[in-house]
């Protein structure tokens, strides 16, 4: 009988330390999450078209055109047609799609929480892979249409970051008809030596330049190419 | 009229020194066109530097838009300076020369020789512009390529899209030629006052100089006269490149973001030109004569 | 043809021209004679209008110059002190230059007259950088002719040129007044010139008018002047005051001066060696040059 019970106490252990020392071997799952990651797995590669807006408080940019590559699992690409594109560090490629696509996470539900008029349930993420770029992430999730409509992401060198989604014709796949990315901005700051402006500063400018330290890039979509084959080279 | 145009043209580009304005400014370019061709990333990176740790910045960024704005900050602050070798001997260069009074012992009068004079300097003048342009644009164009403008002001960062940019410069380049045809006729002032050009040229220069001192100091003594001083608005052809942007902060294409700023500086400097040309006519019809 | 009432130019404290007036008629040679700083280039400065006067009137072809300067200077040629130029162009670009302002249109002919008349034909293309003096003073005064002036004037054109050069200038001015009738104003301190080409002079001094008139009647050809030089002057003068030949002394600070007609010489020489003075020499002097020094000295 001690021995049964020893064998117990041991396999107990043993069971406990697997876990521990082999994070990646075992992700725990949350049947909603389940649920947001099976819509997604119906979608092996896209090709959206969409019209880009930067809303930076130092950077005065126009709309621009720009289309989004994604393939599983984890590769994502904006690229403006002709032009360059602002984007924030590090942050648009972390998407649900590749978020959950790498299933090497932990789920930690977090209750619930209205948002725009809807009751969601939030779900953080915790990597299991230490190699992953990001520290935790949470998700907003309609546990009806299995829809996740914002995301707070930590990355490990490129801050904090928001992705606020709004679904349209697409969402029985999970994907969006508009994304708004919220990060944090630095001062921005050139030397007038360098940049030889020696005029009189506008106090407008500098006024909404104090004020304003949180930027957003919003991609509204106007078209999916699903699962058509997006060859490797464009990323 | 026309023929005393065609004359002072004529002897302008027969000087072997008319060519060396030319020659610097090409000079000049190309050793600017090279250093950016081959470290021109890092100059990229460092203007860049605080962009790049919020923003992701793709695309060509160091294109010939943006070589060609590097350029004219540059140029357009010392191209006055070989402007004024040429305006600032128009009238005391012939004075030294002594054909000054083989001109005005001629059927025509002072004040046709005068403008004749002032409109040959300043087609020279529109020239080396032209000859700036073709450079600064075409040529970075052709080596560097072209993309959005991407501009990094002091306080805020400027993305203009490939196909607005080009108009903008048509702009910036006739704004210029009024900035650098104000100088022509400082020049050309100085020059009715000495009968040999070193004083003009010099003086033409430390004018310049001591007004462009005085335009970028923030010293409240001096803001009463700013909006006066040519040097003021001669660096406003960089209005051309910035945008006006709507409630949502979105760029408008098309827009300029200071109209009434360029077409206030544009009347300063006219009537800048009209006082030094009217003052140098003025100067030389009571002048004797005597070199 | 020019008529120069009372003018007057001050700069500053010096008054360079003083209450000066004079006539030039049509077809005449006017010698215009000073010594150096005596204002005759001011003076021509002002009938060109390089300079304003600072009082009196100027008319040329009957017509004031401040009023019909064009008209006037269309039919005016000058050339005035010494040829300044463009080094950078050549002769022919030079006279092609200032062809071009003109109103009448002057062909390329005529062009290349005007450089042969002045002896530069065969340097029409050489920069003006590789001329001598004496060939820029010929391309500038080419550039006075080469509209067909009626009215010529020259400031100083012998300067730089050798005695050819002098004498071919010389020519060119008595043809241009007797074979095609223009008008020549000529200034010059070259008095032995002036005395050959000029049938009507003025001198000026200190800006003033000394004298005008017409070379014939200012220095009489009978009469020459000479000046006898001796071992003692003084009492030779004495033999010639008490002698027949005192009426012809002139009054001179140093030396014995005599305006004595041309045959009486002989006379003098005798009466001078009878009365025992050591005669060195009896020496003819130029006559204009010794007129103008006599108006200038005794001013």
């Amino acid at each position: 009988m001690l021995t049964m019970k020893k064998y117990t106490i041991v396999f107990i252990a043993c069971s406990l330390f697997s876990l521990i020392i082999s994070p990646k071997a075992h992700a725990q799952t949350n049947p909603l999450i389940e649920k947001v990651a099976q819509k997604l797995a119906l979608v092996n590669d896209y090709v959206a078209e969409g019209v880009m807006k930067t809303d930076v408080s130092f950077i005065k940019a126009s709309l621009g055109k720009v289309k989004v590559y994604f393939k599983k699992p984890n590769l994502l690409k904006v690229k403006k047609e002709g032009g360059i594109s602002l984007l924030p560090r590090g942050g648009v490629s972390l998407t649900i799609n590749t978020l959950l696509n790498t299933k090497q996470y932990t789920t930690i539900p977090a209750g619930t929480q209205v948002l725009n008029g809807k009751n969601l349930t939030v779900i953080k993420l915790i990597p299991t892979d230490e190699n992953l770029d990001w520290v935790i992430s949470t998700l907003w999730i309609d546990p009806v249409e299995a829809l996740v409509y914002k995301t707070a992401t930590t990355t490990k060198e490129n801050g904090s970051y928001e992705i606020l989604m709004q679904y349209g014709e697409y969402a029985k796949f999970g994907l969006a008809s508009k994304i708004v990315f919220s990060f944090n901005t630095k001062d921005y700051k050139l030397p007038n030596g360098i940049t030889l402006e020696f005029g009189d500063e506008d106090p407008a400018v500098k006024q909404k330049l104090l004020k304003n330290k949180k930027g957003t890039i919003e991609i509204n979509y106007n078209n999916y190419l699903i699962n058509k084959g997006v060859p490797n080279s464009i990323f | 009229m026309w023929s005393l145009i065609q004359i002072e043209l004529y002897k302008i580009f027969r000087r072997p020194r008319t060519y060396i304005a030319f020659g610097a400014i090409a000079a000049l370019i190309v050793v600017i066109q090279l250093g950016l061709k081959i470290d021109g990333n890092s100059y990229a990176a460092f203007l860049m530097k605080d962009i790049n740790d919020t923003l992701t910045v793709d695309g060509k960024v160091l294109n010939g838009y943006l070589i060609c704005y590097i350029l004219l900050q540059l140029l357009l602050v010392h191209v006055p300076l070989l402007v004024a070798l040429i305006a600032a001997d128009m009238i005391s260069g012939e004075a030294n020369l002594g054909t000054l009074r083989l001109l005005f012992s001629t059927p025509y009068s002072r004040t046709h020789w005068v403008l004749a004079k002032f409109i040959a300097a300043s087609v020279y003048t529109i020239l080396l512009l032209i000859w700036l342009a073709f450079l600064a644009l075409f040529v970075s164009m052709w080596i560097f390529g072209t993309d959005d403008l991407f501009l990094m002001k002091s306080n805020y960062v400027v993305l203009i899209q490939q196909g607005d940019v080009l108009w903008r410069y048509v702009g910036a380049f006739v704004f210029a030629s009024f900035s650098l045809l104000t100088v022509t006729s400082l020049g050309f002032l100085m020059s009715s006052l000495a009968n040999n050009s070193i004083g003009p040229i010099v003086g033409t220069m430390s004018a310049i100089v001591f007004f462009t001192i005085l335009s970028t100091l923030n010293i409240p003594l001096f803001t009463i006269i700013k909006p006066y001083l040519f040097t003021t608005h001669m660096n406003n052809w960089k209005e051309f490149f910035d945008i006006k942007v709507n409630a949502n902060n979105e760029a408008i294409t098309g827009s300029v973001l200071n109209i009434p700023k360029i077409k206030t500086s544009l009347i300063v400097l006219s009537l800048h030109i009209v006082l030094f040309v009217s003052a140098s006519i003025l100067i030389i019809k009571k002048k004797d004569i005597l070199s | 043809m020019i008529k120069v009432q009372h003018i007057s130019k001050q700069f500053g404290n010096l008054k360079a021209v003083d209450d000066l007036s004079f006539e030039v008629q049509a077809g005449q040679v006017f010698g215009f004679l000073g010594q150096n700083g005596s204002g005759k280039s001011t003076t021509i400065r002002m009938l060109l209008s390089l300079i304003h006067p600072s009082s009196g009137s100027i008319e040329i072809f009957g017509q004031p110059i401040e009023k019909n300067r064009a008209a006037i200077l269309e039919q005016v040629g000058a050339i005035i002190e010494r040829p300044d130029l463009y080094p950078y162009l050549s002769a022919k670009e030079h006279l092609q230059l200032f062809a071009k302002v003109r109103k009448q249109k002057i062909e390329s002919a005529r062009i290349s007259d005007t450089l042969e008349k002045v002896g530069l034909a065969g340097r029409a293309q050489d920069k003006v950088q590789t001329f001598s003096l004496g060939m820029k003073q010929r391309l500038g005064i080419a550039i006075a002719l080469v509209h067909n002036p009626s009215l010529i004037i020259l400031d100083e054109p012998t300067n730089g040129l050798d005695p050819q050069g002098i004498a071919d200038i010389r020519q060119l001015i008595q043809y241009l007044a007797k074979e095609e009738g223009k008008t020549v104003f000529v200034s010059s301190h070259l008095l032995s010139e002036i005395e050959q080409v000029a049938n009507q002079i003025l001198i000026i001094h200190q800006g003033k008018k000394m004298v005008e008139g017409g070379t014939k009647e200012l220095l009489d050809p009978q009469k020459r002047i000479v000046q006898i030089k001796t071992l003692d002057d003084a009492g030779t003068l004495q033999v010639i005051v008490a002698g027949s030949f005192s009426n012809y002394l002139l009054p001179r600070k140093e030396g014995i001066f005599l305006k004595i007609p041309t045959y009486e010489i002989l006379l003098l020489n005798e009466s001078l060696i009878k009365a025992g003075v050591a005669l060195l020499a009896i020496e003819s002097k130029n006559a204009l040059e010794d007129y103008f020094l006599q108006i200038t000295t005794n001013a």
